[in-house]
C-alpha cells in the first residue's frame, strides 16, 4: 500500500517538502545540542525536565485518546465507527512516533540509549515505559496496516489479529498510566504525589486525542472525497464532552484535597501554577487560559445545539485540544519542579533551540500523519470507486 | 531441499527466541548480583561499614569561613566545574539556610543564629534510595556499605534519578564540565556532558583507608563511621545529642545526621 503515498497531488508533496524542511531545521538544532549537551535548553539542576518531556507526556495522551474509536467499534460492535478506526490507530502511530523522539532529545547521553534494554531494570518506570510505548507502537503498526489492507482487497482481516486488538485496548489505557507513574511515585514531589494523576492523564486524554481526530475528520472531508461521515464525528464530540468533564472534575478534586488539607508541599506548586510564588509566576496566564479554554470546550460541547454544529464543535474541539496541551504541555512537568525540592523558586522558559527542535519533532510526527492518512484516503477512495 | 530449509527456518527462529529470552532470564536472575560475589577484591587498608553514616555538629560551623574550606576540599578533589552559569552548576556539597535544608520544619519564631546558620546539605546516601529504584540502567545503584554510586559510563542522562531525589542532591551535566575545571585533580575521574553526578561519601578515599574529604577538612565538625557499630563514634554522638535530618518523613532513611 506505501506506492499510495507517492501517488499525490502538487498541494500533497508541497505539504510533504514543507514539513521535512521544518523537520530538517529542528535537526540542524538538535545536532547543535548534542554537540554543546542540553545546556543549550532552559532546563537546569532544578527544573530537570522541561519541554520535551511535557509534549511527550501530552502526546502520549494523543495516542492513548486513539482507543476510544476502537473500543467502540471491537467492543461494543459500534458500526459506525468501523470507518474511522483507522484514523484513530494512524494518529497513535504519529504521536508514539513522536514521543520516542521526544525522549530520544532529551537524553544526555543518547547514543547509550540501549542500556535500557543491556541492563533492563524492572523497578524503573522508565523501563516500563520503554516497553509499554514501543509494544502500542507495534499493535498499531500491525493492527491498522492489516485491516486496512483487507478492506482494499475486499475481505474479512485476519483471524489473528482479534486477540492483538483486545489487547491493544487496554494496553492504550496502560500507556498513559504507566506515564502517569513515571510522575506520581516520586516522593518530595507534592504535586505530582497524588493518586488521581493517572486517572487525570487518561481523561486529559480522551479528550485531546478524540477532540484532535475530529479536527483531522473534517480536514479530511474537505480536501479529499473521502466522507469519515457526520454520525462518527458527533459520537467522536460526545466522548470528547464527557472526558473534558471528568478531567476538570479530577482537577477540581486536586484542588479540594491540596487547598482544604493546606499542606504546603502540595500547595504551593498549585498556587505557584495559578498565582505565583514568591513574585514568580510567568506560567500563571497560562493556566487561566488553559482553564477558561476547558470550560468554554465543556459548554459548547455538553449543549447539543452547539455540539451539533460543526463550525462550533470545531471551535470547540481547538479549545479542548490547547487547553488540554498548556494544561500537560507547559503546567504539568515545570510545575512539578517549582518550587524544588529545597524550596527554591527557579522558573524555565524553553529556549529558542529548544522550541526550534520540538517543533522538528511535531514536523516528523505531522509527516508520518501525513504519509498514513493519505494511504488511508486512497484506499477508501479506492474502495467507494 | 524444501524440508531442509524448513527446518533451518524452525532452528533459526528457535534460536532467536532463544536470544531473546536470555535478558528476560538475566532480569530475574539479577538479584543474585547483589551478593557478594560480584564485589571487588578490596585493599587491605580500606575502611568498611555496614552502613556509613555522617554527623554534622552545626555548633561547630557557624559562619561562611567555617564551611567554604569543606566545600572547597570536596570541590578541588572531585573535579567539580565552576560554571558561571546557575542553570548548569555540579554541587556535591553546598551550604543552605535551615528553611531550604528543612523545608516544613521552618517556623516563624525561629532562633536566629539558627535562621541564618549555613547548613551543610550534600546526598544522604539514604538507606532506601528513591533514585535508584528510579534509575532505568542501575547506573546509579547502592553498594552493600550503603553508598549510592554512580556509574559516569553508564547514565544515559535522562534525570529520571534527579526527579526522585526529594533533596536536591542531583547535579547534571549540562554541557563539557572539563574546560571550567580550575585545577584538575588525576586521581579522580572528570565527567563528560550528559551524564549525573552526585556526592559518592568519597568512596574512592575509603578505599584506600582515608576518611571523606569534607569530614577531614571540617576540624572535627563532621564525624563519619558506620551506623551499624554501636560502639563507632557516630553512634555515640547520635546517643548523645538530639539529631534531625532531612524529610525524614519520606522513608529514604538518610545517613546524615546534624546536630542542632
Amino acid at each position: 500500500m506505501l506506492e499510495l503515498a507517492i501517488k499525490g497531488s502538487k498541494k500533497y508533496w508541497g505539504w510533504v517538502v514543507a514539513l521535512l524542511i521544518i523537520a530538517g531545521i529542528g535537526f540542524g538544532f538538535y545536532l547543535k545540542q548534542l554537540g554543546f549537551g542540553l545546556g543549550i535548553t532552559g532546563m537546569s539542576r532544578d527544573v530537570s525536565w522541561g519541554f520535551y518531556i511535557a509534549q511527550f507526556t501530552f502526546l502520549v495522551g494523543v495516542a492513548a485518546g486513539g482507543v476510544m474509536v476502537v473500543l467502540p467499534y471491537y467492543l461494543h460492535d459500534y458500526k459506525a465507527f468501523g470507518r474511522i478506526t483507522i484514523l484513530g490507530e494512524f494518529l497513535a502511530i504519529a504521536a508514539i512516533t513522536m514521543c520516542l523522539l521526544f525522549i530520544l532529545v532529551d537524553l544526555g547521553q543518547p547514543m547509550r540509549m540501549l542500556n535500557v534494554i543491556l541492563y533492563p531494570t524492572p523497578t524503573s518506570v522508565l523501563f516500563w515505559d520503554m516497553i509499554v510505548l514501543n509494544g502500542y507502537l507495534f499493535l498499531n503498526i500491525i493492527i491498522g496496516w492489516n485491516v486496512l489492507e483487507a478492506e482494499r482487497n475486499d475481505v474479512h482481516y485476519q483471524k489473528w489479529l482479534k486477540p492483538l486488538i483486545y489487547i491493544s485496548i487496554p494496553w492504550a489505557v496502560g500507556i498513559h498510566t504507566v506515564t502517569a507513574f513515571l510522575y506520581c511515585g516520586l516522593p518530595g514531589r507534592g504535586f505530582w504525589l497524588t493518586a488521581i494523576l493517572a486517572p487525570r492523564f487518561l481523561a486529559s486524554a480522551f479528550a485531546a486525542g478524540p477532540a484532535l481526530l475530529i479536527l483531522l475528520c473534517l480536514f479530511v472531508r474537505k480536501v479529499t472525497k473521502f466522507d469519515p461521515g457526520k454520525e462518527q464525528i458527533q459520537s467522536l464530540a460526545k466522548i470528547v464532552a464527557y472526558a473534558i468533564c471528568v478531567n476538570v472534575f479530577f482537577f477540581l478534586c486536586e484542588v479540594f484535597v491540596v487547598f482544604y488539607s493546606k499542606i504546603p508541599e502540595h500547595m504551593d506548586h498549585i498556587k505557584y501554577l495559578f498565582m505565583g510564588l514568591h513574585g514568580h509566576g510567568s506560567l500563571v496566564p497560562f493556566m487561566w487560559t488553559s482553564m477558561i479554554l476547558m470550560f468554554i470546550g465543556i459548554i459548547l460541547l455538553v449543549n447539543p445545539a452547539t455540539r451539533k454544529n460543526e463550525t462550533v464543535l470545531a471551535v470547540a474541539c481547538v479549545a479542548v485540544f490547547i487547553g488540554t496541551w498548556i494544561d500537560k504541555g507547559l503546567g504539568m512537568i515545570s510545575g512539578g519542579f517549582v518550587p524544588s525540592p529545597l524550596h527554591h523558586v527557579n522558573e524555565y522558559a524553553p529556549t529558542f533551540p529548544e522550541i526550534g527542535i520540538t517543533i522538528g519533532v511535531y514536523a516528523v510526527g505531522a509527516l508520518v500523519l501525513t504519509v498514513l492518512y493519505k494511504i488511508v484516503v486512497s484506499v477508501k477512495e479506492e474502495v467507494s470507486a | 531441499m524444501e524440508s531442509s530449509r524448513r527446518k533451518f527456518i524452525k532452528i533459526a527462529g528457535i534460536s532467536a527466541l532463544g536470544l531473546g529470552v536470555k535478558p528476560v532470564f538475566n532480569v530475574f536472575a539479577s538479584s543474585e548480583e547483589h551478593g557478594r560475589k560480584s564485589e571487588i577484591k578490596k585493599s587491605k587498608d580500606a575502611l568498611t561499614a555496614e552502613q556509613w553514616g555522617m554527623v554534622i555538629d552545626t555548633r561547630k560551623l557557624t559562619t561562611a569561613e567555617d564551611v567554604e574550606p569543606i566545600i572547597n576540599a570536596c570541590n578541588k578533589i572531585h573535579n567539580i566545574p565552576d560554571h558561571q552559569n546557575k542553570n548548569h552548576e555540579i554541587k556535591w556539597i553546598w551550604e543552605e539556610e535551615y528553611e531550604h535544608a528543612f523545608p516544613g520544619k521552618e517556623n516563624k519564631y525561629l532562633n536566629e543564629r539558627i535562621e541564618h546558620l549555613p547548613f551543610l546539605v550534600l546526598c544522604n546516601q539514604c538507606e532506601d534510595p528513591p533514585c535508584c529504584r528510579a534509575c532505568p540502567t542501575k547506573a546509579t545503584f547502592q553498594r552493600e556499605d550503603g553508598i549510592v554510586m554512580m556509574d559516569f559510563h553508564r547514565c544515559i542522562g535522562c534525570r529520571f534519578c534527579m526527579a526522585a531525589c526529594p533533596y536536591g542532591s542531583r547535579s547534571f551535566n549540562f554541557r563539557d564540565p572539563r574546560p571550567f575545571i580550575k585545577e584538575k585533580n588525576n586521581e579522580f575521574p572528570t565527567r563528560m556532558k550528559g551524564v549525573v553526578e552526585k556526592c559518592n561519601f568519597c568512596a574512592e578515599r575509603l578505599a584506600v583507608g582515608k576518611k571523606p574529604a569534607c569530614v577531614e577538612a571540617s576540624n572535627g565538625a563532621i564525624a563519619f563511621g558506620d551506623l551499624g557499630d554501636p560502639g563507632s563514634e557516630v553512634r555515640e554522638l547520635l546517643r548523645e545529642n538530639y539529631t534531625i535530618r532531612r524529610k525524614q518523613g519520606l522513608g529514604t532513611g538518610p545517613s546524615v545526621y546534624y546536630i542542632v
